[in-house]
């Protein structure tokens, strides 16, 4: 898997990928549908109900948005339903258990302004647990979004599959990532450097910052794998064991709460098949606060520098 | 209504009722209470009403039907083994470990159940979505919703109602099992609902309210919506939590009940008088 990161920004936003690609899924699939919660102009799908009668606005009510894509699952279409994080996984999630996880009725989730991305919309709107609420549900399909070459190829694959997947994603940009193009396998990681002293084990917004905190670290001697594990869940634990016995110490990197999430998931796999060094970059256990994202970023240790602090700390244990 | 489909109709009720004992009868217990008041219901949905066929149970172009309460399950169960979706035996398994017919509807266990349901209000989006997949699909197709009142404590049976109207689904037809109580009590001291039937007119229903343990009633109230279009249909279903039972009927906490082999049988023989008397 090849990077083109450079350190800069993605030119394209997530939330007009994501209305584009809806827009497109719709128009070339007469069994998609979309559903939305009276979020539609913040992704770009505002205009999309009055060209299609298979984008329908559910207004401010989501657990009945649920329901209906789960009922329209059941009826023969592929429902992609959108709202923000916190009403996609907290708000609706018996509904998701239920009507839709074990009920058999295929939906897929967009869960947009991933914790510290709700910046200005504050702790009210900041998801730190949804990846913790989504992994408890059985066979779940979680991808957290790195850029918007993923976002695209992600939301196509996610239309088509079977169960329940939920995409957590900013509405902004991220770092550039990935070549346009590219193909992502759910539930393989993607390794973009390689080190030999210790694995970062990073998604969405974090991968960014794993691959600066990579470059900081070669500059002190310290040679460290960069992994992008956008799959959550099912967690590439092949990849993780691999990568874990080579280098010896793992750090991971999520933009939320360090219970539940990618930590968890990945000291789950270590502690069970190879017991590892490990640290992490994450949330601690805390409600998320309101300001711009750079702020909240630093205010909850999700940057380089904090990665390359646990690198340092972590390879000390080896 | 047609005298000699009532009196089928009223056979198949009684026949749901002998089942529903028969269920909750081999492990003891069970919501026979809710199970009891739709069967009058079931009976004209399943008797003739609905476009089904037991050997297609998947058909996309069928009517469906969603028991949002999904506790009425061995109703439901009851009225599919009669009309032959599967061995009727099968039912007198409910709850026994690996049955396919668990306390709660399973769509993916039990042969011709439309919807999973069972925390309550979920069914009443489904069902929406139901309807509208196949307002979308171009099917000519009805949704019918059996909804507790007590159910209706839940906030989603009034986003998918809110829904419903505005998206026009006249499709959809919404049951509320109005038995009066719920497990704590009667609803109107547990949380008042005060009038369904002006809640679902302001909600743009088209509705009545009929006595919900008469078939003919409920034939006769289904007959009349097919003259009304652009609108869902709400039925209110005056009903006993318990109806056709005496022993159940008059327990005032018979959400559910533990039931012995002789109060089962007593419960059966006045089932049996009843049939025997329509049948004579």
């Amino acid at each position: 898997m090849k990077t083109i990161f450079n350190g800069e920004k993605d030119t394209r936003l997530f939330k007009n990928v994501i209305g584009e690609t809806i827009a497109d899924i719709l128009k070339n699939d007469s069994d998609a549908v979309y559903l939305d919660a009276d979020l539609m102009n913040c992704v770009s799908t505002g205009k999309l109900p009055a060209e299609t009668d298979r984008a329908i606005d559910c207004g401010i009510a989501e657990a009945n948005m649920i329901g209906v894509a789960a009922g329209l699952a059941a009826s023969g279409f592929k429902p992609i339903v959108h709202t923000f994080g916190p009403f996609a996984s907290r708000r609706v999630f018996d509904q998701v258990f239920l009507s839709a996880g074990y009920a058999k009725n295929d939906i897929a989730v967009i869960g947009t302004d991933p914790g510290v991305t709700a910046a200005y919309n504050g702790g009210t709107h900041m998801p730190f647990e949804d990846v913790g609420l989504y992994r408890t549900l059985p066979g779940a399909v979680i991808v957290d979004i790195t850029d918007s070459v993923m976002c695209e190829d992600i939301l196509r694959q996610f239309k088509d599959m079977k169960g329940v997947k939920y995409m957590r994603v900013g509405r902004k940009a991220a770092h550039k990532m990935y070549e346009p193009g590219t193909h992502f396998e759910i539930g393989k990681g993607n390794v973009l450097r390689e080190g030999k002293d210790v694995t970062i084990i990073a998604s969405g917004i974090m991968v960014g910052e794993a691959m600066l905190a990579a470059e900081t670290l070669a500059k002190e001697g310290v040679e460290a794998t960069v992994i992008d594990m956008f799959t959550i869940k099912p967690l590439d634990e092949k990849l993780v064991i691999e990568y874990a016995k080579k280098t010896g110490a793992v750090v991971t990197a999520e933009n939320h709460n360090k219970f539940g999430g990618l930590t968890s998931a990945v000291a789950e796999c270590l502690s069970m098949n190879c017991p590892t060094p490990l640290d992490y970059v994450a949330v601690e256990d805390e409600f998320g606060e309101v300001g711009p994202q750079d702020y909240l970023q630093k205010r909850f240790g999700l940057t380089a520098d904090h990665i390359v602090e646990k690198v340092k700390a972590v390879v000390k244990r080896k | 209504m047609d005298q000699n489909l009532k009196k089928e109709m009223e056979k198949f009720a009684v026949k749901i009722r002998m089942g529903v004992v028969d269920e909750i009868t081999t492990l003891g217990f069970g919501h026979i209470g809710g199970s009891l008041s739709v069967c009058d219901a079931l009976a004209v949905l399943y008797g003739g009403v609905m476009k089904i066929d037991p050997k297609n149970p998947k058909w996309a172009d069928r009517d469906k039907f969603v028991c949002s309460k999904g506790h009425a399950g061995p109703a439901v169960y009851a009225a599919l083994g009669l009309k032959g979706f599967f061995p009727y035996e099968d039912i007198k398994t409910l709850n026994v470990p690996g049955t396919n017919f668990p306390s709660h509807c399973d769509k993916n266990k039990t042969i011709g159940v439309d919807m999973t349901t069972g925390s309550l209000g979920q069914g009443t989006s489904q069902a929406v979505g139901l309807a509208l997949g196949d307002k979308l699909k171009g099917r000519d197709s009805k949704t019918y919703l059996m909804v507790g009142d007590g159910e209706a404590d839940e906030g989603q049976v009034w986003e998918a109602m809110m829904f419903a109207a505005a998206k026009k689904l006249d499709n959809l037809y919404v049951f509320i099992d109005f038995n009066k109580k719920q497990l704590d009590g009667y609803v109107k001291d547990i949380l008042d609902p005060g009038d369904f039937g002006k809640k679902f007119e302001a909600f743009g229903f088209d509705t009545q309210t009929v006595n919900g343990n008469d078939v003919e009633a409920i034939y006769d109230a289904l007959e009349k919506t097919s003259k009304v279009t652009g609108k869902p249909h709400a039925i209110i279903l005056d009903t006993v939590k318990g109806a056709g039972v005496t022993l159940v009927a008059e327990t005032m906490s018979n959400h559910s009940m533990n039931i012995n082999k002789e109060q089962g049988e007593e419960m059966m023989n006045e089932l049996k008088a009843k049939l025997a008397a329509l049948e004579a």
